[in-house]
């Protein structure tokens, strides 16, 4: 301990958040008591211009050497505090924050336990902050380029934002092409511009910047090394096509015979073997889907697309190709998938003709769908009704919990949508109108006003019609709780608004880039509020549907907001990596070289000559696994060394 | 008056701790019997520190880190499960029971996960009594401080 301490204690009230529920009086008399203690104070907003003057002054007046502030989480305002240590020409570390909020007063109900709760939080704080030593932060290098994982409409807004800079980009895309759902959108909401008309313009800038390498039919399959410099590695997918040599003519999905159902038009419509995904495509270079090509399934047969091909494009040897790229930071922009409604059996899709999702009613509707736009149904009739079911797998503890914020807003465009081509009766079944956003209110009341009928209930069911009347109908089953009664509505077709969930594999991109996932398996933001595009894995940003369902100006404000964070960390060069990192003493090393294969960075190594291990403070992350397995305590980490947490662990005792 | 048990709970910063704090932020409610004590992983849990809470009067710890598969240090959590079944051996020797040393993941939004942990725990040590009563701090647990 240091014997000079002079401790200053900094009691928060947060307005009522604290001192409603901790007597904070008794906490700064309790304080005053303890050793090395020269000052302690309360104050209503510690964090506010007074509050910190307060600090201020008494480190230069009282000569205050070492500072708790018993407040909320220092996962809020622990920088803030340090950075009045600093103007006041203390080292910031020279600071303890003893968490009464968060972890006190809002998780406990009020009661003598809580003040005593608190006491024993500044204690420990006080005890451990006696222990603290300056310490200095060390920066390390930004490699100034970018990787975006994800070519959807929030992948390519970030690329874009990050180009314009004239910096590299790397943009990784699972699939053929980018775009995206967005690219499968005919109209968007409430504008109803047209979603490819918008898009392609910016996947063509995309494709045409010198400053961004895109990888389509690539995937992501290794991440390693920190903030500023990660190494990823990309396998590049056998596309069977060469994209240096394919013209896009398309004479080869002519000629191909085989088809399949294509993924673009959401399963409703056929593509070939060797197929561009849509016509606005980037890279507008087919692949070939060795599933379905006859070529890969038995074995060396038809050849019809290498025959036809002149460019002589076609490479059915093409093996996988795996790139290394370093890059400095990575933005996730990995999108959403839809819920699959089959599970919910009594809504009848998957069995009952007529019975769409979101998705595929959009491909009916867009005139590169399988139908040129036409709505239509099984039968090729025109349908004159339709039932548009919300809350599909949202807002249902069966299956989502959360609700999927742009259903009610896509089943308004639906519904206007479905008025416009066939004239026909629109029934919305809905649990509550949530239109939330910039003319979206606006658009609900328009699309009122073109007379779709509006049901305010949950969908129990929906069967198929039986009699002369109902023949060729669904039936559909609801409650209507503002009338208070059963309804039973028979339509021609029925748009189920299906779910904005997780991607399927989300949970192994997670792994791979050490990202958190929220209950609803998104990926996990850094503060909710406050830092909603970082993740705790420093360098590594989240845009779009992959960190939470949202429509897709959100999703490119997210995707700009994540590109500004990269671009500040390029504009500066560095980053200040905090100071947390282990440092190994020689002289106690009893060089038994357990440490150097637990460190998960490779961050220590043996030095021969000096017969001791030693820690890279570059690498080194801080997380005290090798001090806590040293037989010797030869490692200490600073600012949460060993004597540091006996002391508090003494002091939230005492 | 009733026994209300002291625990000391280890987060580990980025899961644990910042499920401890949403807690607080989403006003779920808990025993107030516990302190957190922040560190960055939970495998660099010094045993130590735990023999020193017990030596100290707590009459449980938790300790808290990232779901396996979720470290933010790739594996610190394997660690940690692998030192606190040894540390098991050694606080058995010394007749500390098996409710009053716990490990509980919890990450960064299982709130739920961490309120519940607390309230179980206190309320399996408020039937188990202080640990002064065992005798179990007769002897110096720690060395020396």
């Amino acid at each position: 301990m240091n014997e000079e301490a002079k401790i200053g204690v900094f009691v928060c009230h947060c307005g009522h958040n604290i001192a409603g529920v901790v007597d904070v009086p008794e906490v700064v008399r309790q304080a005053q008591k303890l050793d090395h203690v020269a000052v302690a104070r309360e104050y209503i907003y510690m964090c506010s211009d007074k509050g910190r003057n307060l600090i201020r002054d008494d480190i230069k007046k009282l000569g205050i050497n070492r500072v708790v502030v018993a407040a909320c989480s220092p996962r809020l305002h622990e920088e803030t505090f340090q950075g009045v240590l600093r103007e006041s020409g203390l080292n910031p570390y020279l600071l303890q924050i003893a968490n009464i909020r968060e972890q006190c007063s809002w998780l406990h109900e009020q009661g003598p336990l809580v003040t005593e709760k608190a006491r024993r939080l500044v204690t420990g704080a006080v005890k451990r902050v006696a222990y603290h030593t300056p310490a200095e932060e060390k920066s390390v290098p930004i490699f100034p380029a970018t990787l975006v994982i994800g070519g959807g409409v929030a992948g390519i807004q970030a690329a874009l934002e990050i180009a314009s800079s004239k910096h590299v980009v790397y943009l990784v895309e699972k699939g053929p092409s980018i775009g995206g759902h967005m690219a499968q959108f005919d109209k968007t909401f409430p504008t109803l511009d047209c979603s490819a008309c918008i898009l392609t313009p910016k996947a063509s800038e995309v494709a045409n910047s010198p400053y961004i390498r895109l990888f389509t039919y690539s995937e992501v399959i290794d991440v390693s090394g920190f903030i500023g410099s990660f190494t990823v590695k990309v396998r590049r997918k056998p596309r069977y096509v060469h994209e240096d040599k394919c013209i896009g003519c398309g004479v080869c999905q002519e000629k191909c015979p085989w088809t399949a159902s294509s993924e673009f038009d959401a399963g409703i419509g056929l593509r070939k073997a060797i197929y561009v995904p849509f016509p606005q495509a980037i890279p507008n270079v087919p692949v070939i889907n060795p599933e379905n090509c006859v070529y890969f399934l038995r074995g060396g047969k038809c050849r019809a697309c290498e025959r036809y091909c002149e460019p002589k494009a076609i490479d059915f040897k093409q093996e996988p190709l795996d790139i290394e790229l370093q890059v400095g930071s990575i933005i996730v922009a990995t999108g959403y998938d839809v819920f699959d409604p089959t599970t919910i059996s009594q809504y009848g899709y998957g069995h009952l003709p007529n019975v769409f999702t979101s998705l595929e009613f959009e491909r009916l509707c867009s005139p590169s769908g399988p139908t040129g736009g036409k709505l239509k149904l099984a039968d090729g009739r025109e349908p004159r009704s339709v039932a548009i079911v919300h809350c599909v797998g949202s807002r249902d503890h069966n299956y989502n919990e959360y609700c999927s914020r742009l259903c009610c807003m896509a089943g308004l465009k639906y519904a206007h949508l479905f008025r416009e081509r066939t004239g026909g009766d629109v029934y919305q079944m809905y649990i509550d109108m949530r239109c939330a956003g910039k003319a979206y209110e606006e658009f609900y009341e328009r699309v009122q006003g073109e007379g779709v009928k509006f049901v305010k209930g949950k969908v129990a069911k929906i069967s198929s019609g039986v009699g002369p009347e109902d023949e060729d109908k669904l039936i559909v089953s609801c409650e209507d709780t503002l009338l208070g009664e059963m309804v039973r509505v028979p339509v021609d077709m029925v748009v189920l608004l299906v779910a904005l969930e997780p991607r399927r594999d989300s949970e192994e991109i997670a792994k791979l880039l050490r990202l958190g996932r929220s209950r609803d398996g998104f990926f996990l933001e850094r503060h909710p509020k406050l830092d909603p595009v970082a993740t705790m894995s420093e360098g590594i940003f989240i845009a779009g549907c992959c960190q939470g369902p949202k429509d897709i100006p959100d999703t490119v404000a997210q995707a700009s907001a994540a590109s500004a964070r990269v671009l500040a960390m390029i504009a500066r060069g560095k980053v200040e990596t905090g100071a947390i990192t282990a440092s190994i003493d020689e002289k106690r090393c009893s060089g038994c070289k357990i440490c150097n294969a637990l460190c998960p960075y490779q961050a220590i190594s043996f030095d021969e000559s000096l017969k001791a291990s030693q820690v890279n403070q570059l690498l080194c992350k801080g997380c005290n696994v090798c001090a806590a397995a040293c037989p010797s305590a030869a490692v200490t980490t600073q600012n949460f060394s060993a004597e540091q947490i006996m002391a508090e662990i003494e002091g939230v005792l005492a | 008056m009733s026994f209300e048990p002291k625990i000391v709970a280890f987060l580990c910063n980025w899961c644990s701790y910042a499920g401890a704090d949403l807690a607080g932020t989403s006003r779920m409610k808990c025993a107030p019997n516990v302190m957190g004590i922040r560190l960055m992983c939970s495998g660099g849990l010094e045993p130590m520190y735990v023999l020193k809470a017990f030596e100290r009067g707590a009459d449980g710890v938790l300790v808290c880190g990232c779901n396996l598969g979720d470290c933010h240090y790739v594996d610190g959590n394997y660690k940690t499960l692998r030192r606190m079944s040894l540390l098991r051996k050694y606080l058995d020797q010394m007749g500390i029971e098996e409710p009053r040393a716990r490990l509980q993941w919890v990450c960064a939004s299982c709130a739920d996960d961490f309120t519940e942990a607390v309230n179980k725990m206190t309320a399996e040590l408020k039937q188990l009594g202080p640990l002064e009563h065992q005798g179990a701090r007769q002897e110096s647990l720690v060395a020396s401080g």
